[in-house]
């Protein structure tokens, strides 16, 4: 429509380079981002195998590693750094390019305009430039395997003064550690712009009608999380500058005096490597939360629809994820329990710590009670947020018990943090990725994925992540020191047949992962047609007039909003339900 | 001939109460509507970078507050290195071309608003502004790469001691975001200047000019709060 096309925020694209690749199109820079999470999901799988594999057989040649890395692993045996090497690119390509951009990048470029009734984003040329900026970040870190003597082994954490000296401090820690620097000094920016477009978006582009309060929850979960994430990436920003000049422009912001490493007496004096855990666990912290955040959004969003049913209080819930995105910016010291800060300090994080518990509890009860009498419709959406709160509560628990600094004493470094912290990001939060995969797949290709397949896909996971992170917990109070590339020593040995336990266990949940990634595949292609509604959800998103939805979403139509989302379980002339857009008014509860 | 067509569809009423209605309108940004009214288009409500802008200072103060607190956390490292260097003398100059920039780009802004409501047609005296902008904001820059030759001329370069560490970091994190107000003011004068003399219908929207002048206005004081701490801390 001409009216249409001279309103458009942007013109329609013709040519396949602009319609495909430098898109300025939300939905195809959402499919862009989610494309960039499974490669990069892929490759930090692997990598996860290939460190399970060598703990439970350090000294076996692992087939073909050689070819990554004559040094690192020569005859396929990975030498100890290697394996730390392995660690720390599994652990920066999980948090920033799977968990930053899965969930909240790619699901939520796609359908935050769509919910909210917008054509698109509100400065799609900086959202393009956000895709394109992550996309060099994460070449530049890739290129680490390449090139110098490997990547980095200081950990996504990147501790200085390990991090900030060079290449003294071991294998990968030149030019490794500087593209690692780079890469995600180059990924701070790109998040960046989308926050600031996430935020502007979310304030402005609303349609007629569409009030803050009758944005759907995991619109809120999107808009909070951006929030946070505008205030942490910027801080991460100037740490990695500082971390990058530390090793290239001899300054010392990390490194103190009279480090001898390697025999070499290092030509810097007066820097601060608590300086760098501060920075970097204030943008740390409020990190997690970035990646569990639009999983939560997005589980209530699709409980809601399954349930014909609107949450005990929605309201509560997005309180409780404003709660919770206010208080991870003061909990950063929980990382540093034992990094010889005065105990006081560590009880003036220990508290707001514990006091995060209180909104994700609140959160849990709301949708157990929601749940509890309620007619929960089984697909693989729903399936995936019931596994997702049982994640949820299992990791989180053992949230309750490293808050606290005398028990984190014991616990800290053990792989009672690491099972901890995979539980609630590794899994749950994944499990919201596929739950909004399941679910919104339909309306991104216009095809459903198979039910079986997904259901297969459910079970297996969730059994199988339950197998390798539960005794992680058992192996952390038993002593098993974290970020060990082999147990040799005399406590650690008996714990060597619960690795292989779990090595086997990963093995068998990554093959799982296999069912799903040929779901994807064959269904875009050949999957059954979708109905228009097939979840007859209320949303704005299935209001679209195609799916997947047109160019500028809704085909010119500008949208006039009448309900919140949660109009299920009414009488209306589409069913139980009524959708934002319908005029209708609600008849009696059925 | 008569026509049986029915009258076109007033689209004024829908045009204001849609882009006025304090939601947005949903994204629907036509420079000019079809009354050809420029009220209209001068300065919807709602307009993103309006908003935009606002968050991105943001981001950038957080990210000036993490190099402020590293500064204060070296200070108190323990080692005493901890010296003072002299600030070179050129930076008060600087100072004094950034906040006069920011004069001239108030002068400009408003004249700008007049040449966009259709109450001025001659661009000059906008563009006049906005050129001493420009220049004003080319001068600091090169300003600060002369203090910068200074310090270097005292032997003092980045990794000599903390202080001048600081100094370059904080005056060169500066420089950059004041160059990127540089390109967006560069933008704006391109934008104003192409339009013919005859129309009024610009390709710039007063909301740009407006985000590009907050911005601008924020790099000064901001830069005023790092002499300070320069001063008080180097």
């Amino acid at each position: 429509m001409s009216e249409a096309s001279a309103h458009a925020v942007h013109a329609a694209p013709t040519s396949f380079i602009r319609k495909y690749i430098f898109s300025l199109d939300h939905k195809i820079i959402g499919l862009q981002y989610f494309a960039l999470a499974l490669v990069a999901v892929i490759v930090g799988m692997v990598l996860s195998w290939l460190m399970r594999i060598h703990l439970i057989a350090p000294n076996w040649p692992i087939p073909g590693l050689q070819l990554l890395s004559k040094v690192g692993a020569p005859g396929g045996v990975m030498t100890p750094e290697y394996y730390l090497s392995l660690m720390t690119m599994h652990g920066t390509l999980m948090v920033f390019f799977v968990l930053t951009n899965a969930p909240f990048a790619a699901f939520g470029n796609y359908f935050l305009p769509i919910q909210i009734g917008a054509e698109d984003m509100a400065f799609p040329r900086f959202n393009m430039m956000s895709f394109w900026t992550t996309l060099v970040g994460f070449l530049v870190l890739i290129a680490a395997f390449f090139v110098g003597d490997g990547p980095p082994l200081s950990g996504w954490t990147a501790y200085a003064p390990l991090s900030a000296v060079g290449g003294d401090s071991g294998p990968g820690q030149a030019v490794g550690q500087t593209l690692w620097g780079l890469s995600i000094f180059i990924f701070c920016i790109g998040s960046l712009l989308g926050a600031l477009n996430f935020i502007s978006t979310t304030l402005d582009l609303r349609t007629k009608g569409m009030t803050l309060a009758r944005m759907p929850i995991v619109s809120w979960a999107w808009f909070i999380t951006s929030c946070i994430a505008l205030l942490a990436f910027a801080v991460l920003l100037p740490a990695c500058l500082l971390l990058v000049l530390d090793r290239i422009a001899g300054t010392s912001f990390f490194i103190p005096s009279g480090l001898n490493i390697s025999d070499h007496l290092q030509n810097h004096q007066g820097g601060s490597p608590l300086l760098w855990q501060h920075l970097f666990w204030f943008f740390g912290h409020p990190e997690v939360y970035i990646a569990i955040l639009p999983s939560i959004g997005i589980v209530s969003h699709i409980l809601i629809c399954n349930m014909r049913k609107n949450m005990l209080s929605h309201k509560v819930i997005i309180y409780c994820m404003m709660a919770i995105g206010f208080l991870s910016y003061m909990v950063w010291g929980h990382h540093m329990f034992l990094s010889g800060m005065n105990p006081f300090s560590a009880l003036v994080f220990s508290f707001p710590t514990l006091m995060i518990t209180i909104p994700a509890t609140i959160m849990t009860l709301i949708w157990l009670g929601s749940l509890y009498g309620s007619n929960l419709r089984i697909n693989s959406a729903s399936l995936f947020c019931l596994g997702f709160i049982s994640m949820f509560v299992s990791g989180g628990v053992s949230g309750f018990f490293l808050a606290q600094p005398t028990i984190d004493i014991y616990l800290h470094a053990t792989y009672f943090v690491v099972g901890h912290f995979h539980m609630v990001m590794g899994v749950a939060a994944i499990m919201g990725v596929f739950a909004a995969t399941y679910f919104w797949f339909p309306k991104m290709t216009g095809r459903m994925m198979n039910e079986t397949l997904g259901k297969w896909h459910f079970f297996l996971t969730l059994i199988g992540t339950y197998a390798i992170f539960m005794p992680f917990h058992y192996l952390g109070l038993a002593g098993n020191v974290r970020r060990y590339s082999a147990f040799t020593d005399d406590f650690l040995v008996p714990l060597v047949p619960v690795h292989k336990f779990i090595t086997y266990a990963a093995l068998f949940t990554g093959a799982a992962q296999l069912i799903f990634l040929a779901n994807l595949a064959y269904s875009r292609f050949k999957g059954p047609k979708a109905p228009e509604n097939p979840w007859q959800c209320t949303s704005l998103e299935w209001s679209t007039p195609s799916s997947p939805p047109p160019f500028d979403n809704f085909d010119g139509q500008h949208l006039v909003v009448y309900h919140d989302p949660y109009q299920y379980g009414v009488k209306s002339s589409t069913g139980d339900y009524l959708m934002q857009t319908s005029p209708e008014r609600a008849g009696e509860t059925p | 001939m008569a026509t049986t067509l029915p009258p076109p569809v007033q689209h004024e009423e829908e045009e204001r109460e849609r882009l006025h209605d304090g939601n947005g309108g949903g994204g629907f940004r036509g420079l000019v509507p079809e009354t050809g009214d420029l009220r209209a288009v001068a300065d919807p409500k709602g307009e993103p970078v309006r908003t935009g802008i606002w968050v991105g200072l943001a981001a950038i103060t957080m990210t000036f507050a993490a190099l402020t607190s590293a500064l204060y956390v070296r200070e108190g490292s323990g080692y005493s290195d901890w010296t003072h260097i002299t600030l070179p003398p050129v930076l008060l100059f600087n100072t004094l071309a950034l906040i006069a920039s920011s004069v001239t780009l108030e002068l400009a802004r408003h004249r700008v608003a007049d040449s966009m409501r259709g109450q001025q047609r001659d661009r000059a005296p906008a563009m006049l502004w906005l050129n001493a902008t420009l220049l004003l904001g080319l001068v600091f820059v090169a300003g600060q790469y002369v203090a910068w030759l200074q310090l270097r001329a005292q032997g003092l370069y980045l990794p000599t001691n903390p202080n001048s560490s600081f100094f370059y970091l904080l005056t060169g994190v500066h420089a950059v975001h004041v160059l990127g107000g540089l390109g967006g003011l560069t933008r704006v004068i391109v934008k104003f200047r192409s339009a013919a003399s005859s129309t009024l219908v610009l390709p710039l929207r007063r909301s740009t000019v407006d985000a590009t002048s907050y911005y601008w206005h924020f790099m000064g004081a901001l830069w005023v709060y790092l002499l300070f701490v320069l001063w008080l801390k180097l």
